[in-house]
């Protein structure tokens, strides 16, 4: 299917990463961060400070779905348990080895890989540590493995601000890939979409893959989220479920059979503004950042996120990186009064703008790579403004009124207005132009969170 | 600016808990934030840039659409003014003194009531004063006839803000416009007041001042009254052509302009227009409602056309859009996003019925010939349900997917 969507918006920001990979040393601590699983139920740690654990040695467990195992990404010691109020589990900290250890899996050469048993694919998965990278929607959140999806969606680009090359990021990983669809295939056997970006060049790792359903897709952002691909190509009902997978967790299912090990390794781009040279590095999933921010930040008033900056999560500047993210965005701060008449809410200005009510003059000149601070740029108001959410979200689906049911905890409202659909990331632009200032990613999760308690 | 930062945030403490004028700390905020963007950055979780608008930025922008309809009629008052006491040739200078003498009060006494009432529920509710009062403030003077007194200004001013906005929660809850709201109260409390030779100021001791063959009508009354067997053409013609200096007032092209007597700036199809531009690129009104508004009263037009007896109804549907209210209604009272419908696809249906309406309004009703103010009013109440039902489409859609 070609798909094309006119409604979104490119934001485009300064502060690319250029293709090529960074010497930066290795950082010494990995984290795994529970937080960044949304809407899991309580982890159960099942290690203590002071284990040796390996590549692939469970973490700990969400007691609601006790088979999905979540494991470490490098060998060495459990260096820290971190817990918050009400001994909330915050992180598992691991000091890694210079030599990376791993816990030993089946291995399967290609021409085994097609005597690969259904049952077997899942349980490896699950033990191993890469089932958590299946996202099952509605919801978004870590997939049931008792259940079986109608379908599986897999987006081959991010349209994000600032995202990364997946042609760079998984330069020569086209034999895993391919492993890891043909191992999916085999577990569930249903159709797997791979959503390709009909704008730009298709990456050589995704043009010839066999056993998926190729599409297409051209449109401004969001056309790289798969919940708006999903919507497209095959929307979900009520009592339906489908399965998301980021091409980086197929890939780490194919090394999963095709090496035996859980291979948490990864390319991040360290991207943004106030970046001095924005570029990829190798690393480990749950990597420290500070090594890659030393001596390479323009300022120190800045904020540095974990993912994009439509959804990403703020961090400390040596903390680690979520589980799921493969960039860290670092933005200046904008806390900064402004008065009304020079920089303020009456002066004109070039800063961006989806809109252009008096005086933003930003649409003059869209392609401009622009720095944008972190300012709220006003203060939280009730709705006013109508029909704009509409304009960024491609899919058939009324926003306001899906936003304002869910405020109201209206479930049948909710339901029937597409709460199922979406997921944080594809309100994620509402949330920019929003006039009224007001926290619509976290308003859906609200709702998610209400459907999923009711 | 700094310093001036400096200055109030030293002041904030007495304005925060258990300072001395904790109560009033909405009040502060509200001239803090005018003055300066509040440093507040996005939470640490979700966007963390944000669109450089603000609902300042978005209410000034409506602000600055009505500045040539609030120019003009100033103008025009006082240009009407000296057209009916026999003046026709003052210098534009005296025009526009006695405009602004006249307009500028309406105009202040507006702003100053409504924000008395924004600022008192403010402070009794906690919450932050809105901004939408910039608009609904200069609205208020824009439909108002020249003559008004001042006090039913205030009057109707707080009268609306309260039982047409804070009764129903604020602003971003009301079901009726605001501003319509104003002028309906004064519709229907002080008839006599907002009728008849209102729509020319003529000065103290009023209409002993006016010239000979003067008329207090407007294009509509005259239109309305037009006798049966002649045409509408022909009573806007002669209904001035004994009054010296005005002989054709009520022309096309002067009605299109606007110089006609009317409400302060609503007489101006041409300044209307050039604010719906400005609201168009902008984004920040709904160009569908004004087309399908346009569209709707042609509609209806060409429908009396057919079916017509009477001269107004035989009326070319096109004078509908340049007399009375329609074009400034249209372009500033219908969009008013949230008293309008809210769906993309509801705003063409209310927008059409506003148009209808309006002309249906006109025509048939003997007591009142202009329709804009109530086909809005009407409309506010069926929008809720317009959009209702273009939300149950959408519900529908989702539901006929099911695989079985």
């Amino acid at each position: 299917m070609n798909i094309k969507t006119r409604k979104g918006f490119d934001i485009n920001l300064a502060g690319k990463a250029a293709l090529q990979l960074g010497a930066a040393e290795q950082s010494e601590t990995f984290a795994i961060k529970p937080t960044d699983f949304v809407g899991m139920h309580r982890p159960k740690v099942v290690v203590r400070e002071g284990d040796v654990v390996k590549a692939g040695t469970p973490l700990f467990f969400d007691k609601q779905l006790e088979k999905a195992l979540y494991t470490s990404p490098v060998s060495g010691e459990v260096v820290e348990v971190k817990r918050g109020d009400k001994r909330k589990l915050l992180e598992i900290k691991i000091l890694a080895d210079k030599q990376i250890e791993y816990e030993n899996f089946t291995k399967y050469s290609v021409s085994d890989m097609a005597n690969l048993k259904g049952e077997d694919v899942k349980e490896s998965l699950l033990k191993s540590g890469a089932w958590i990278n299946i996202i099952q929607r509605p919801y978004g959140i870590v997939a049931n493995p008792d259940e079986t999806p109608r379908a599986i969606f897999i987006s081959a680009f991010d349209s994000n601000p600032l995202a990364p090359d997946y042609d760079f990021l998984y330069k020569n990983e086209g034999q895993y890939f391919q492993a890891g669809i043909d191992a999916l295939k085999k577990m569930v056997d249903v159709p797997i979409h791979l959503t390709t970006n009909g704008n730009a060049e298709v990456s050589a790792i995704f043009q010839n893959v066999r056993n998926v359903e190729q599409h297409t897709i051209s449109g401004p952002h969001p056309a790289g989220n798969v919940g708006v691909q999903i919507h497209h190509i095959d929307p979900i009902n009520r009592g339906e479920v489908v399965w998301t997978i980021a091409p980086y967790g197929v890939i780490q299912m194919g090394k999963l059979f095709l090496d035996g090990r859980y291979d948490a390794s990864k390319k991040i781009a360290v991207v943004g503004s106030e970046v001095t040279t924005p570029q990829y590095y190798e690393t480990y999933i749950g990597a420290k950042v500070g090594k890659f921010l030393k001596n390479n930040l323009k300022q120190d008033h800045v904020r540095v996120i974990s993912g994009n900056i439509l959804t990403g999560t703020a961090i400390e500047k040596d903390s680690y990186i979520g589980f799921y993210d493969n960039i860290v965005t670092v933005l200046p701060e904008g806390d900064r009064p402004r008065f009304f008449l020079s920089d303020g809410w009456l002066a004109p200005t070039s800063r961006l703008s989806f809109h252009r009510a008096l005086g933003l003059l930003s649409f003059l000149n869209p392609k401009k790579e622009r720095v944008i601070d972190t300012s709220l740029n006003g203060e939280e108001r009730a709705f006013v403004e109508t029909g704009v959410m509409e304009q960024v979200v491609p899919m058939d689906i009324l926003p306001l009124q899906l936003v304002k049911s869910i405020m109201a905890e209206d479930y049948d409202g909710m339901e029937s207005l597409g709460i199922y659909e979406v997921i944080e990331e594809d309100v994620a632009l509402c949330e920019f132009v929003d006039v009224s200032k007001h926290r619509i990613q976290n308003i859906v999760r609200q709702g998610i969170q209400l459907l999923r308690e009711g | 600016m700094k310093f001036l930062h400096d200055i109030l945030e030293k002041q904030k403490p007495m304005f925060e808990k258990g300072g001395k004028l904790e109560k009033f700390y909405y009040l502060f905020e509200a001239g803090e934030s005018f003055a300066f963007t509040p440093p507040t950055t996005t939470p640490a979780k979700g966007a963390h840039i944000r669109d450089a608008i603000d609902l300042k930025r978005m209410m000034m922008t409506v602000v600055i659409a009505m500045v040539p309809a609030l120019l003009f009629g100033i103008w025009n008052v006082g240009y009407q003014h000296f057209l009916a006491t026999g003046n026709p040739d003052a210098a534009l200078l005296d025009i526009i003194m006695v405009g602004t003498i006249q307009v500028l009060p309406i105009v202040i006494v507006a702003y100053t009531a409504g924000g008395i009432v924004e600022v008192i529920f403010g402070i009794i509710r906690k919450h932050p004063i809105n901004e939408g009062f910039l608009v609904t403030g200069l609205l208020i003077p824009l439909v108002m006839p020249p003559d008004i007194p001042l006090w039913q200004v205030a009057l109707a001013t707080v009268f609306a803000v309260v039982i047409a906005k804070e009764a129903f929660g604020g602003t971003g809850m009301n079901i009726l416009n605001v501003a319509l709201t104003a002028r309906a109260f004064l519709y229907f409390a002080y008839p006599t007041d907002i009728s008849g030779t209102v729509w020319t100021y003529l000065g103290e001791g009023g209409a002993k001042n006016a010239v000979d063959g003067y008329t207090g009508a407007t294009a509509l009354s005259i239109a309305a009254e037009a006798p049966v067997g002649t045409s509408v053409d022909t009573a806007l013609q002669s209904a001035t052509s004994g009054w010296a200096g005005a002989e054709s007032l009520f022309s096309f092209n002067n009605m299109l302009i606007g110089v006609i007597p009317g409400s302060i700036g609503e007489t101006s199809a041409l300044m209307a227009l050039l604010g719906a531009i400005i609201l168009i690129v902008a984004g920040v009104a709904s160009w569908k409602i004004m087309v399908s508004g346009v569209v709707g009263a042609l509609v209806m037009g060409l429908i009396f056309n057919l079916a017509g007896s009477t001269p107004f109804m035989q009326m070319m549907p096109h004078y509908h859009l340049i007399m009375g209210g329609f074009a400034f209604g249209i372009v500033f009272m219908a969009t008013d996003p949230v008293s309008a419908a809210q769906t993309e696809t509801g705003k063409w249906v209310y927008g059409f019925f506003i148009g209808l309406l309006t002309v249906l309004i006109r025509v048939f009703n003997p007591a009142y010939p202009e329709g804009i103010m109530l086909a809005i009013l009407l409309m506010n109440v069926f929008a809720p349900l317009i959009d209702f039902y273009v939300i149950q489409a959408n519900k529908n859609r989702r539901l006929k997917r099911i695989h079985v």
